[in-house]
């Protein structure tokens, strides 16, 4: 029997795969079933910042306020006396899975303002979550914000929620940052106890026809898993926090080049969703069987195994394998001649 | 320990009714509706009954369903309660007399409320109690908020002990809407009041096959007679039963009360006998007048029926020679009103009997539909009784310069109990919070302080840019001011909107030395020299300490958006010094806690933070010398307007409709059309600037304005050569105009509501940048006068020839003058759009009938009315019978048209020698199905009218007379969902079964949108509604496909937003189908919970997820061959469930019954899945045939 264990967070888990944040998290069945699939941890839905501000201002307008004009109709919508907030909904669900799940439960916040709403993270941690996910969704596109402005919207975030919790909080972050090795340092620096890379934007697209940006979810594709790989390679070796790769996992094969790479544990969101649960114990099993052909005894010997530090030829990992790459490039037949 | 509640009238009764009740059955009606909703939320959060049992809720089609399923659960056992008004209190008198005729105990709780007569009205007054007298009910009358408790209970006692039904009742608005802190009841004493074996009686009594009755027998002549007067014993007891509940209750809460209260001095000689809640303002004035030494007393009636004249003469001191016995309601034609001739009665009978000498008895009316009844009307009521020869009638409160039945009285009169108050009156306009600030500013000083609160709220009657005023009174004894803050007496005035400073005397409240708060977005240092001349004499002349402070900003940099209710609030405790400052802004924030609790405290943080840096910003402005200001905006009267508008319209406008003496009053209701048009409300903040060079004149924006504020017109290039500089004109683009067509889109500016749905219809946007399209909305601040010039200049265009327009083409019909405009109907309104439309195709012959809604109030609320005339003078006829009654009323106004025509034809036929034989042929045989037809018909009616005075036919006058009958009528019959399906649907469908040409435009919001948001039988599944505040648990009703059942109705569903096109169409055919046509229209409704903006996108999602599929069914095409029924919209392309996420009243179900939510979701998604597939199979019965275009 192999040993699968890792750790996350500082947290023992039974192997690396944990279900990322996704629409599956939100029904209690479905993360019961993830966890029998062999889920190690899970980590819950994403609560947004903007979910909440939108909440707010329809209940404002609409339920709280809604003495809108004459003496006939004081509002119209009835006793909102049980009405809850998406928290308390939120809380409760993580309550809940907390109470039937014996791995660990992760809480996710999402949101981009320090409005107070990371005030929240305290109320996950008492509802029992055993970490924090923060994930800033932040598009910078503001020419007056610089990139330092923006590294310190995630320091100032992570410090407010550092302030509240005493559960690790692990930094989900997008892939568009100048120097990422030096900004996770600094996250470090700040409290981070991990760092999860990376968040998939989703891109909005043009429709033709009604000319309209329209916006739908993508799900990843394997492709995504290299730029995950490289860098989960870069950073292994120089921060002792958790590296959690998330992003294009599909199959056992993307699964172990990152935990090659160095990552501690494999998130999995889009396969599951177009899957079912079932993906998860399959790629358990591709990661096993492999592990067993070459000999491997525990996860920990192949972890980072190929880390930036570690390779033979660090070049793989920088610039001069574009050009090789490049230029090892042959048109089919027929397109050019 | 006693408790104090600070609440309304309609919450003190409903506690009550609740407790004692188990069955509840309701139906919405002002001012009684919150009544219901409160039970409803009550028992929606479980709350038990006094026998731990939550009560059964049910919201009925009607007031007599209400009264029917009330008479069957009383009959059968359990303890029930309703709340009505008005005519919905005269929907139950069939069951009134059934019940009391039954011995049947319980109680109907009524905020009274004026009958509709000459005109509807929401206000209150005692018109609907008044009718029920001889139902053999009980009349019980509670005249403040205090009261509504107490007798609430009293009357429940009552008629358990006395077994005769009561109706309790309090003064609509005045006592149902009145804020005050009260004594609460304890629930131990409904307890000890409530006699269980009393209940037990009622049960044992109950209908049940275990030991069967009969109830409700028919009677021959024999015995009926005797059987009516069998029951007298338990009248002759009631009163005694009475006076025992309030004497066990005084024992129990030391409120003593009796069936007669008398106040005053013991020997008093001037008594004045009123009921409700007028009975407080003559208290506080007979205590007034007997402190300086007069001769005065009230009779405070309580209970009216059974009227006890021995308890009530005994009330009154023997010293009493004069008295006026004071009537809220009238009585045409009687020698004097219900209570007078009462009163007037006892004293005779006894005066008769040698008991006591007759008295002087006067009897006055006041008070009708709320009109205010002051210490100085009671002043001039005593005064009256003084004279040697007072009048016999009266009326006080209104001038009557026509009868001069009314008493003069001094405005200027203050009792000692107002002088000892303090009063505040607030500005606020209908969205911006300070109704619910103020309400709860009252909690705050009921609850933190030993004072006592009084607040009451007027309203105008517009949806849009309604303007409110709060009047607030703090005093250290109970209030019984029943009447609005006086001129002269607030210490504190606050006006939350710059706009008003410029339309409104705001400071005629204020009292000398007092407080004005200004929110206004200048500087501290320049507000005083903005202010209007008049305003800053005011200030100087009173002395007036001016604050002011820029909420609008304070709220934006609070992250609170536009909301500036905690705001103000918190300005008016820091400055009004009715409370320790911090302890008021601690209160305050106690309260915001209480607000958002767990639903958000985001933003009770927000709201912190805003209370935090609102003193910061809060400035005191130095008094500078009064100097020259800016005109006021709203104009003094123009000679150009008509004299009706000068002299009755802008009046009422501009708040002085007090004023207006009787003979200002149109003598039968009847009022000119065309009016709204001289309101200029100013109320949008932006108003659609059109794009001339990028517009393709789809029409589009015209057609979906809801207000009639964006216009097309075509005329000749040439007319508009003396056009105001920035006046824009394109040539026509289309070919069908004549050479030399030019074309303008023009907005009202000044009645535009800046809804801004004209910009989203908007098909058309410039190639380079994508968010500038043919018509995008400006601040209209520097666009204003130049609009205005423009649109003036609109009007004056020649009228275009309709028959050179395409009425079947959106471009073509939106060149056709509205004759609809500028309503008071909400921003954005989903409803208005459609009316305006068939103005368009068919205003010039339209009879209307309108059912009471929201459309009813926006087409007819004095002052002012949007329907209007075209050029020749042209226009729809409106009315408004009731609410359940209006298809058979435009069904009489079919029959009418139709009978007065035949009746003109055969004059034509029997005279068509006088006529010409071939203008009565071509008269008699004219085909008017369409506008040409019409259009030619009177050409023909007018060559006939002066052959007629031409010549000498005896009947010629006759003919005359009948001639514009001759001219075929397009009748309308227009209503909400809560007509159409639910109080009106007996007739609607009645109507629909005949045969006759009218035409019904249903508007379906899916709610009763005027009364609040109430559930009707259009309400869709899974929607959160009143009484649907688990969601609707069951479906729609598909109105449209059950009328397109008969087979000779012409149905359609359409939602203009989703599909114009076919909406105009659709109109077309129903007008054009000579048999009953029934357009089942979808209309956003801001009770949606969606902001109005996407008023045309909620439409748009209605119809692409299968929650409003289109369809229209002609009966002309299965004549023709064809399948009648056309499915018009596309299998659904999106979930039903994106549709509900995207309306507050699906997604709050989510949020406060989360598995309700998910299994309804599904539910909707299988009933739209349903009823669509159940479509397609209609439709591919037969291959459809293309319906005949008009």
């Amino acid at each position: 029997m192999i040993d699968l264990t890792t750790d996350y967070l500082g947290l023992q888990l039974k192997n690396p795969l944990v279900p990322s944040s996704s629409p599956l998290c939100k029904q209690l069945d479905s993360v019961l079933s993830l966890e029998d699939a062999g889920a190690a941890a899970i980590v819950l839905h994403s609560f947004y910042e903007e979910e909440l501000i939108a909440e707010d201002a329809m209940a404002e307008r609409f339920l709280l306020h809604a003495e809108l004009h004459d003496g006939e109709s004081a509002g119209f919508m009835p006793d909102h006396g049980k009405y809850e907030s998406s928290i308390d909904q939120y809380l409760d669900h993580l309550r809940k899975a907390k109470a039937r799940l014996s791995i660990p439960v992760i809480a996710s916040l999402n949101g981009v303002t320090p409005s107070g709403w990371v005030d929240l993270g305290k109320e996950m941690q008492a509802a029992g979550a055993d970490a924090l996910e923060l994930n800033v969704y932040h598009v910078a596109a503001n020419p007056t914000e610089s990139g330092d402005d923006v590294e310190a919207r995630y320091l100032a975030l992570l410090t407010e929620l550092k302030q509240v919790v005493s559960v690790p909080i692990i930094m989900k972050l997008p892939p568009f940052f100048s120097s990422l090795p030096h900004f996770v340092r600094r996250l470090e620096v700040s409290g981070a106890n991990g760092v999860s890379l990376f968040n998939r934007f989703f891109q909005p697209d043009i429709d033709l026809d009604g000319l309209e940006m329209v916006e739908q979810l993508q799900l990843s594709t394997r492709e995504e898993a290299l730029l995950r790989i490289r860098w989960i390679a870069i950073l292994r070796g120089q921060t002792p926090m958790t590296l959690a790769a998330t992003g294009g996992v599909h199959g056992h094969e993307e699964a172990l080049k990152l935990l090659l790479a160095g990552a501690d544990v494999v998130h999995l969101a889009s396969c599951l969703l177009e899957h079912g649960p079932a993906r998860l114990s399959r790629i358990l099993e591709g990661i096993e069987a492999w592990m067993v052909e070459r000999e491997y005894e525990s996860l920990a010997q192949l972890k980072g195994s190929m880390c930036l530090s570690k390779l033979r030829d660090p070049s793989a990992l920088a610039r001069q394998s574009y050009i090789r790459v490049l230029d090892s490039f042959t048109p089919r037949p027929g397109v050019w001649r | 320990m006693t408790t104090y509640l600070n609440l309304d009238g309609n919450e003190a009764a409903a506690r009550m009714a609740y407790l004692g009740s188990e069955v509840i059955a309701i139906y919405p009606i002002t001012p009684s509706s919150n009544m219901g909703e409160w039970a409803d939320e009550w028992a929606a959060q479980g709350k038990p009954n006094l026998w731990g049992v939550v009560p059964k809720i049910i919201e009925m089609q009607s007031e007599g369903g209400a009264a029917g399923a009330l008479h069957g659960a009383l009959t059968s056992g359990a303890l029930g309660t309703s709340f009505t008004a008005s005519q919905g209190l005269l929907l139950f008198i069939p069951n009134l007399y059934k019940m009391a005729g039954e011995l049947t105990p319980f109680v109907l709780h009524v905020a009274a409320r004026a009958l509709a007569t000459h005109a509807l009205s929401i206000f209150g007054d005692h018109s609907d109690v008044m009718a029920c007298r001889a139902t053999g009910c009980a009349l019980l009358a509670s005249n403040s908020v205090q009261e509504a408790q107490d007798m609430a209970l009293v009357a429940q006692a009552a008629t358990l002990a006395g077994r005769i039904p009561v109706i309790h009742f309090f003064d609509g608005f005045r006592t149902s809407h009145e804020v005050a802190k009260i004594v609460a009841v304890e629930p131990a004493t409904v307890r000890a009041m409530i006699d269980d074996s009393l209940v037990a009686a009622h049960r044992a009594r109950a209908l049940s096959p275990e030991h069967p009755v009969l109830r409700g027998t028919a009677q021959n002549p024999d015995v009926f007679f005797q059987s009516r007067e069998r029951a007298n014993p338990f009248y002759d007891a009631f009163p005694a039963l009475v006076q025992a509940a309030m004497d066990r209750f005084g024992e129990l809460t030391g409120r003593h009360y009796r069936l007669f209260d008398y106040v005053g001095a013991p020997d008093a000689e001037r008594v004045i006998v009123v009921m409700g809640s007028a009975a407080e303002t003559v208290e506080e004035t007979v205590e007034h007048l007997v402190a300086r030494g007069e001769k005065v007393g009230l009779l405070k009636l309580r209970l009216f029926r059974p009227l006890d004249t021995r308890a009530l003469l005994a009330a009154i001191p023997d010293s009493a020679r004069s008295i006026a016995v004071l009537d809220r309601c009238k009585e045409p034609g009687a020698d004097g009103e219900p209570l007078y001739k009462d009163v007037l009665t006892a004293f005779a009978e006894a005066a008769a009997d040698g008991a006591r000498p007759m008295p002087r008895v006067i009897g006055g009316r006041y008070g009708l539909a709320s009109k205010e009844f002051t210490p100085g009307m009671v002043a001039a009521v005593f005064a009256e009784l003084a004279k040697a020869k007072p009048k016999r009638q009266f009326t006080v409160g209104i001038v009557d310069d026509v009868t001069h039945l009314s008493l003069v009285w001094d405005d200027a009169f203050r009792s000692d109990a107002s002088r000892r108050l303090q009063h505040a009156v607030f500005w606020g306009l209908g969205a911006d919070g300070t109704v619910s600030a103020n309400k709860n500013s009252i909690k705050i000083v009921g609850e933190s302080t030993a004072l006592q609160a009084q607040g009451y709220f007027v309203y105008d009657s517009k949806k849009s840019g309604a303007v409110t005023v709060s009047h607030l009174r703090f005093g250290d004894a109970p209030i019984r001011s029943s009447y609005l803050v006086e001129e002269g007496m607030a210490g504190f005035v606050a006006c939350h909107q710059t706009v008003f400073v410029e339309r409104y005397d705001l400071l005629a409240h204020a009292a000398p030395g007092g407080v004005f708060l200004l929110n206004t977005p200048d500087a501290p240092d320049a507000v005083w020299a903005g202010l209007p001349a008049a305003m800053r004499a005011g200030i100087a002349a009173k002395g007036l300490k001016l604050w002011v402070i820029d909420a609008y900003k304070v709220a934006q940099e609070a992250g609170m958006g536009r909301r500036i209710n905690t705001i103000m609030q918190t300005c008016f405790f820091a400055i009004s010094g009715i409370l320790p400052r911090e302890e008021a802004i601690a209160a305050i924030k106690k309260a915001v806690d209480k607000t958002y609790g767990r639903k958000s405290k985001r933003l009770a943080d927000l709201n912190h933070r805003a209370i935090d840096v609102t003193l910061a910003n809060l400035h005191a402005v130095p008094i500078g010398a009064a100097g020259e200001g800016a005109a006021p905006i709203v104009l003094p009267p123009d000679a150009a307007q008509p004299a009706f508008v000068r002299d009755f319209t802008l009046p009422i406008y501009r708040g002085e409709g007090n004023r207006l003496p009787v003979s200002a009053m149109p003598i039968d209701g009847t009022f000119p059309t065309g009016t709204a048009k001289f309101e200029k409300r100013n109320i949008g903040l932006e108003i659609p600037v059109w794009e001339a060079d990028l517009c393709t004149q789809c029409g589009k924006c015209v057609f979906v304005c809801p207000h009639s504020a964006i216009r097309a017109r075509a005329f000749p290039a040439e007319a508009a050569a003396d056009a105001p500089p920035t006046f824009k004109h394109v040539p026509a683009k289309s070919k069908d105009f004549p050479a030399g067509t030019h074309i303008s889109y023009q907005v009202a500016p000044e009645d535009c509501t800046g809804c801004g749905d004209c910009v989203e219809a908007c098909p058309i946007h410039d190639k380079s940048n994508i968010s500038r399209l043919a018509v995008n909305m400006a601040p209209i601040g520097p666009l204003r006068e130049q609009e205005r010039d423009n649109f003036d200049f609109f009007l004056k265009l020649p009228d275009f020839d309709r028959s050179l327009l395409k009425h079947g083409t959106i471009p073509g019909a939106m060149l056709l003058d509205p004759l609809f405009e500028f309503s008071g109907a909400c921003a954005g309104c989903g409803e208005t759009p459609y009316i305006r439309l068939a103005t368009q195709l068919f205003g010039d012959r339209m009879l209307v009938a309108n059912a009471t809604g929201c459309s009813s109030i926006y087409g007819a609320n004095l002052p002012s009315t949007p329907w209007t005339v075209n050029g020749a003078g042209r226009g729809p006829a409106w009315s408004n019978s009731l609410f359940e009654d209006n298809a058979e009323f435009g069904l009489g106004m079919r029959l009418a048209a139709d009978q007065l025509m035949a009746y003109g034809m055969q004059l034509v036929k029997e005279m068509e020698a006088e006529v010409g034989g071939d203008l009565a042929s071509a008269i008699v045989d004219a085909d008017q199905r369409s506008e040409l037809g019409i259009r030619a018909q009177r050409e023909r009616v007018a060559a006939l009218l002066s052959r007629l005075a031409a010549g000498s036919h005896p009947r010629a006058a006759e003919l005359a007379s009948l001639a514009e009958w001759l001219i075929r009528r397009s009748v309308w019959i227009i209503g909400g969902d809560g007509w159409a399906y639910d109080i009106g649907y007996g007739g609607l469908d009645h109507v629909l079964a005949l045969s006759y040409d009218v035409n019904i435009l249903v508007l379906d919001t899916e709610v009763y949108s005027n009364t609040g948001g109430q559930t009707s039988k259009a309400t869709p599944v899974g929607a959160v509604a009143k009484f649907s505040a688990g969601g609707k648990a069951t479906a729609k009703k598909d109105l449209a496909r059950i009328a397109s059942d008969y087979g000779h109705v012409y149905v359609a569903t359409v939602a203009y937003g989703a599909k114009d096109v076919h909406t105009l169409k659709a109109f077309h055919e129903a007008e054009s189908h000579a048999g009953p046509s029934l357009i089942v229209a979808y209309s956003p409704c801001i009770a949606h919970g969606v902001d109005m903006l996407y008023n045309q996108r909620q439409q748009d999602m209605a119809v692409k997820s299968g929650h409003w599929p289109l369809f229209r069914y002609d009966p002309r095409v299965e004549e023709a061959g064809g399948n009648p029924f056309r499915l018009d919209s596309a299998p659904p392309t999106q979930s039903i469930k994106a549709f509900m996420d995207s309306e507050t009243r699906f997604a709050m179900l989510a949020r406060s019954h989360p598995d309700a939510a998910e299994r309804l979701v599904a539910q909707a998604q299988k009933d739209a899945d349903r009823r669509y597939k159940g479509y397609q199979e209609i439709a591919a019965a037969h291959a459809p045939a293309a319906p005949k275009e008009s």
